[in-house]
């Protein structure tokens, strides 16, 4: 459309200087009056900017006309409603027309089982090794650990554990999707999931608690701790005083 | 005493005219622009959700109306009800049938052209009295723009009266179909006073007139502020233009404002052009469709019928065309409508000498 239009407007002055050459060998050059050579070139230009102008009244008629068939095919076409297919499948992209937009909560677009969406922490194949929340970008990750007295059990893939996870909160509100948490997850407890709507009344509802125990429980673990430590202390200051009575 | 009932009764008539048909209008405005962009609309609040602008309304009815702190109050809670007045009383000389209409004014059509100019008072009042930039922006482009299209609009209204020969609405419906008094000539060599029909339409007893009809309705979208001529309205560069600051009530009102206006534009292109509560529909031979499809609860018919189309038109342009520029604006007003408008009412008084 654009180069048709420069075209034009270049036209339009060339013929309209040919014209005038024509014109001169005519008109002897005695009669031909400076005046009247200026008279005729304005009306010369007078002339192309009424066809230029009338062509763009006409463009515009169209162009408009255009968009309105345009629409008013889509007010009359089929509104079918949509059938929820995955984008692998080959109809895809064909099925968009004829049918109108997916009707979000009543329908939806199927993603990828493990996309990059909310976070999930399988906490018993956890071993609170803290890689996670390390190595997050915006530290969207809180862990607070507990050592255990002794091995409390094993993850699914064998791992021994012998951490507590006192608590465990992934702050979503924060969170980047980047994914790295998953990446470094040495037992891959922590993964992202399919999961994308999650709407909140409550901003703190959207920093997920992963921890399964209780303050009370952490406090009976931390006493435990405590009193091991305390004990080997003691066993310790005890087998140095044998040896400095020994010696 | 009981003619002053008749005249509440057809002033309450009106207004709920005026008020379902902005309901219906919201609604089919939404549904429109729903399925042009292959959308389904409101689907939620009753079957298909046609209660959804109701709801609307009572959820508009329970705001609070806000007056902002630096307003001038009176001309900010004066301005809605201008506005809306001054297009309400506009359906006062508006014809429905044959023996139908509120006020059967001799300057009708230039009552309804001076009522019509009095909402671009209110939008100016609502504009100032907000005390808002956006608000003052919006409403002096709705003035600027108004009072430019009614140059256009007013030259293509009078090359239909010099063919009328009358500012009467009631006259220039009558003339439009077999009720006419004088002779009816389609393009102005075929007398059709007994076929009537389509072909008594003033657009076709004088072709020059398509051409006035598509100025007056291009002139009238501007007039009612209606897309591609939303400049004072427009939400990407001025929130809401000059109905920014309103709440509740007062901001239903204008927007009862604005399809009123649609609906009285519509009407009145209807009414001057297009045959008013005249029948489509021809005498042919025996078949006299025309006689029978002429009476009062024809009129109405035909009036909401051909109205209600424009009206669509509207809708369909509003959700196709985008926003012109102002200086695009101004070039189309007085450098393409205005010279086509003189051209109309040249041809006009011509036809009337030689053809009429």
């Amino acid at each position: 459309m654009l180069k048709d239009r420069k075209v034009k407007i270049k036209k339009i002055p060339e013929s309209s200087k040919s014209r005038f050459r024509q014109n001169r060998k005519v008109i002897p050059e005695s009669r031909k009056s400076r005046f009247r050579q200026h008279i005729m070139g304005i009306l010369e230009s007078q002339k192309s900017r009424f066809r230029q102008m009338n062509n763009k009244a006409i463009n515009g008629f169209t162009t408009a006309w255009k968009g309105l068939s345009l629409t008013i095919r889509h007010l009359f076409a089929s509104n079918a409603k949509r059938k929820v297919i995955p984008a692998s499948d080959n109809n895809y992209f064909k099925q968009l027309e004829g049918t109108n937009t997916i009707q979000y909560p009543k329908q939806s677009i199927s993603v990828p089982e493990v996309g990059r969406y909310q976070l999930d922490v399988e906490i018993d194949d956890c071993i609170v090794c803290d890689l996670c929340a390390k190595i997050c970008p915006v530290n969207c990750i809180d862990i607070e650990s507990i050592k255990a007295t002794e091995v409390i059990g094993q993850t699914s893939d064998g791992s021994k554990k012998m951490l507590y996870a006192a608590k465990f909160d992934i702050d979503m509100a924060k969170c980047m999707y980047c994914g790295l948490c998953t990446i470094v997850c040495p037992t891959e407890c922590i993964v992202m999931t399919n999961q994308y709507d999650r709407t909140v009344f409550e901003l703190s509802d959207l920093t997920y608690k992963f921890s399964d125990m209780t303050t009370e429980e952490a406090a009976e673990k931390q006493a435990l701790l405590d009193k091991q430590l305390a004990e080997k202390q003691a066993a310790k200051l005890a087998a140095m005083k044998q040896k400095e009575g020994g010696a | 005493m009981s003619f002053y009932l008749t005249y509440f009764a057809i002033g309450i008539g009106l207004f709920a005219f005026s008020a379902v048909f902005a309901l219906v209008g919201v609604y089919a405005e939404r549904k429109v622009s729903a399925f042009i962009q292959d959308r389904l609309g409101p689907t939620e609040t009753g079957k298909f959700g046609m209660l959804q602008t109701l709801a609307d309304g009572l959820k508009l009815i329970q705001k609070e109306l806000i007056v902002p702190a630096a307003a001038d109050k009176l001309l900010f809670i004066m301005a809605p009800a201008i506005i809306f007045i001054a297009v309400y009383m506009g359906f006062a000389a508006m014809p429905w049938g044959p023996g139908l209409v509120p006020t059967s004014l001799n300057l009708g059509l230039f009552y309804i052209f001076a009522i019509i100019s009095i909402e671009t008072l209110g939008i100016l009042m609502a504009g100032w009295g907000s005390n808002n930039k956006y608000s003052i922006l919006g409403s002096m482009r709705s003035v600027a723009q108004i009072i430019s299209y009614e140059i256009p609009a007013g030259f293509a209204i009078i090359s239909v009266v010099m063919i009328a020969q009358s500012l009467n609405m009631q006259t220039i419906a009558t003339q439009q179909g077999i009720l006419s008094t004088e002779g009816v000539k389609f393009f102005g060599f075929w007398d059709v006073s007994k076929i009537g029909g389509i072909f008594a339409w003033n657009i076709f007893r004088a072709p020059h007139l398509l051409i006035a009809f598509v100025i007056y309705f291009i002139a009238s979208l501007a007039e009612s502020n209606r897309a591609p001529f939303d400049i004072p309205e427009a939400e990407s560069e001025l929130v809401a233009g000059f109905h920014t600051e309103y709440t509740g009530m007062r901001f239903a009102f204008v927007f009862f404002s604005e399809y009123s206006m649609m609906f009285l534009v519509s009407m009145i292109s209807v009414v001057l052009f297009l045959g008013a509560w005249n029948t489509p529909l021809p005498n042919v031979g025996v078949v006299h469709l025309a006689n029978w499809t002429t009476g009062n609860g024809w009129g109405i018919i035909w009036i909401l019928v051909k109205s209600l189309t424009l009206v669509g038109v509207q809708m369909w342009i509003r959700w196709t065309l985008p926003r012109l520029r102002v200086d695009q604006l101004m070039n189309l007003c007085w450098k393409v409508l205005t010279p086509l408008a003189f051209a109309c009412m040249l041809i006009s008084g011509i036809w009337r000498i030689f053809l009429m």
